[in-house]
């Protein structure tokens, strides 16, 4: 019973640390309660009614989801999206080429930098407007430097099978310089005597690309694979300003745009949310992944 | 609404300074021949040379499109349809630039763009940075519990939250009003309360508890200690919201109708929609040129920290 001089004391003292910080840290957590929290819990009650968002949500059980599955257009819309990341994949490729050749000792590379993160910091209905103009079929951008090497380029946006791929080179374009920077961020912290080691046990250029490179740069492309998942499986602007009817034959309607036009357009509140608890769901377990993957070396609480 | 759910750790270089070349594969592939230090350093430049050849290539393909807008927008309708296309508009039609003020509401979407982007960063990054004060250097009951909390709606993606957040807005009058986009915002941003927090794990808690014995109040450490600690974090952090708010739609595209209310994304969409029946393709690209500028320019003037910031936020995995 020696403490119980300092006993009260001291615990006055943290009552008081507790309460500021727990004042401090109020209004995030009621942002969280009523903008994240309240409205997912919705969203799943919601998933299971018939609901116009005018008159009260219909208990309908599982109706929704079972209706979904049976969907032709929103799986056309899951289609679609998983098809249109085809882009992350192939941008990943070009980024890291381009982050080991601005990786080197030479002039011009702060300008290169600029030049290429340019469409990153571009906003994406600005972006999405111009490249439906570089789209057009007769007198678009892409078709001119087509015509320059004597193809008759399609109507990109307007066609079944190119408006896919004229979505996927515009993502491309859109995010190379995010990657490229993250990849040239991470080629700067690897240690440079690796390669000098490399080189003196006579390993070629390739190898030491493929065994010393590749797997110190992993952690990066584990993020960026990730994190484009993530928001691959989140497209709309694109889709909405440059097919607002989803495109041909609804080929490039994405599931966001399917949801928001469910909800918005059709007033199918309680569909739409269920398509977006299913989003929500996939959403969730590519980011548990990940934090489970790199938990030991991303973060860590204390 | 930010899709960039990043996650970091202890600061790494920044990317601004290149330090040499590290040696990369196409070098040491020349020294490895055992040549003499003069072809090496030939087959230095010579690599150089190839390299800035392939990526001003690069870079005039990244460009083509941003130049293509600029030069369509001082066409006149007609030239935009020429054959062979040109580059280089023959006359300048500046008065594109004149007309967009008046084409539509552009002004009041700079305007509303601003009010929305402006008033949730100042206020939701001192929020947020008072939490990240509270999360980093307080004790506190549960703190490990509300962090994690906060954390894992990180995972949820806004789409799913947008129905019933439309409903709650719609039912207390807010639909068609800018407060949905801002309210939700002053709350703070949770990327920005972990950037911050972990930022602040490299100042020492030293500093807090000198100035508890002095007797400062922990509002006044945060003022006088803590906010200017972690200025530069901040600064980075500030920048990257407040383009991701100016440059948002699809919250923007739920809320609002009248043209009165809409933000500067709206409006040139709006713009795009109607006058491209009415083919008037130099109006368009210059109400989008527009658009495009003062991000243009926030990333010029604050290039350093922007593409510090991203590095370290996104990579070191």
């Amino acid at each position: 019973m020696t403490t119980t001089t300092t006993g009260p004391r001291r615990s006055r003292l943290h009552r008081k640390e507790h309460q500021a910080a727990l004042a401090f840290v109020a209004i995030p957590v009621i942002g969280f309660l009523l903008f994240t929290l309240f409205p997912l819990l919705f969203s799943v009650y919601a998933s299971f009614t018939n609901w116009n968002g005018i008159s009260a949500p219909v208990f309908k059980g599982l109706d929704n989801y079972t209706k979904m599955f049976g969907d032709r257009y929103f799986l056309q819309s899951l289609w679609n999206t998983l098809y249109m990341m085809i882009g992350i994949p192939i941008g990943l490729v070009i980024s890291l080429g381009l982050a080991l050749a601005m990786n080197r000792k030479m002039r011009g590379t702060t300008f290169f930098r600029t030049v290429y993160y340019l469409p990153v910091i571009s906003s994406i209905a600005a972006v999405a407007i111009l490249w439906q103009w570089a789209f057009n079929g007769d007198f678009g951008l892409i078709n001119q430097g087509l015509a320059l090497v004597g193809i008759d380029g399609p109507n990109w946006l307007q066609d079944t099978t190119t408006v896919k791929p004229a979505l996927i080179i515009m993502a491309v374009w859109k995010g190379l310089g995010y990657s490229m920077l993250l990849y040239l961020a991470a080629l700067q912290s690897v240690p440079r005597y690796l390669y000098e080691a490399a080189a003196l046990d006579g390993a070629t250029a390739w190898q030491q690309f493929r065994h010393i490179t590749v797997p110190m740069v992993r952690p990066v492309t584990f993020f960026l694979i990730v994190t484009s998942i993530i928001g691959g499986s989140q497209i709309f602007v694109e889709i909405n300003i440059m097919t607002p009817t989803g495109g041909p034959e609804f080929q490039s309607a994405s599931v966001v745009w399917y949801i928001w036009q469910k909800a918005f357009d059709n007033l199918q509140m309680g569909y739409a949310s269920a398509m977006s608890v299913v989003l929500g769901l996939l959403v969730f377990v590519i980011t548990f992944i990940q934090f489970r993957l790199n938990r030991r070396n991303q973060f860590s609480i204390d | 609404m930010s899709a960039q759910n990043v996650i970091t750790t202890a600061p790494l270089e920044p990317a601004q300074e290149i330090p040499g070349s590290t040696g990369g594969p196409g070098n040491s592939a020349s020294g490895r021949r055992g040549a003499g230090p003069r072809s090496t350093r030939d087959t230095l430049r010579l690599g150089n040379i190839l390299t800035t050849l392939i990526l001003s290539i690069g870079a005039i393909v990244m460009i083509a499109p941003l130049a293509w807008t600029f030069s369509t927008s001082l066409k006149t309708k007609d030239g935009v349809f020429e054959l062979p296309p040109q580059w280089i508009p023959d006359p300048f039609v500046w008065e594109n630039y004149a007309r967009i003020w008046t084409a539509g509401p552009l002004l009041t979407g700079i305007q509303n763009s601003l009010i929305v982007a402006g008033s949730v960063t100042i206020v939701g990054s001192l929020t947020s940075a008072l939490a990240a004060f509270a999360f980093a250097k307080m004790r506190m009951p549960f703190k490990n519990v509300l962090f994690l909390g906060l954390l894992s709606g990180l995972m949820i993606p806004f789409p799913t939250l947008m129905i019933p957040q439309f409903t709650i807005f719609a039912s207390i009058g807010w639909v068609d009003t800018l407060l949905p986009l801002i309210v939700p915002g002053l709350f703070g941003n949770i990327v920005m309360i972990f950037f911050l927090r972990q930022f602040l794990n490299s100042i020492p808690d030293s500093i807090v508890e000198a100035a508890r014995i002095d007797g400062a109040s922990y509002l006044q450490i945060f003022w006088t200690l803590i906010l200017p600690a972690i200025r530069p974090a901040l600064a980075a952090q500030f920048i990257l919201w407040f383009m991701a708010m100016w440059n948002d739609y699809l919250a923007p595209i739920i809320y609002l109708n009248s043209p009165g209310t809409q933000t500067l994304q709206l409006v040139i969409a709006n713009f795009n929609a109607q006058y491209a029946i009415q083919t008037d393709y130099p109006l368009i690209m210059a109400a989008s040129f527009v658009a495009l500028l003062p991000v243009l320019i926030v990333f010029v003037v604050f290039q350093r920290q922007i593409i510090e910031s991203i590095a370290l936020s996104g990579s070191k995995g």
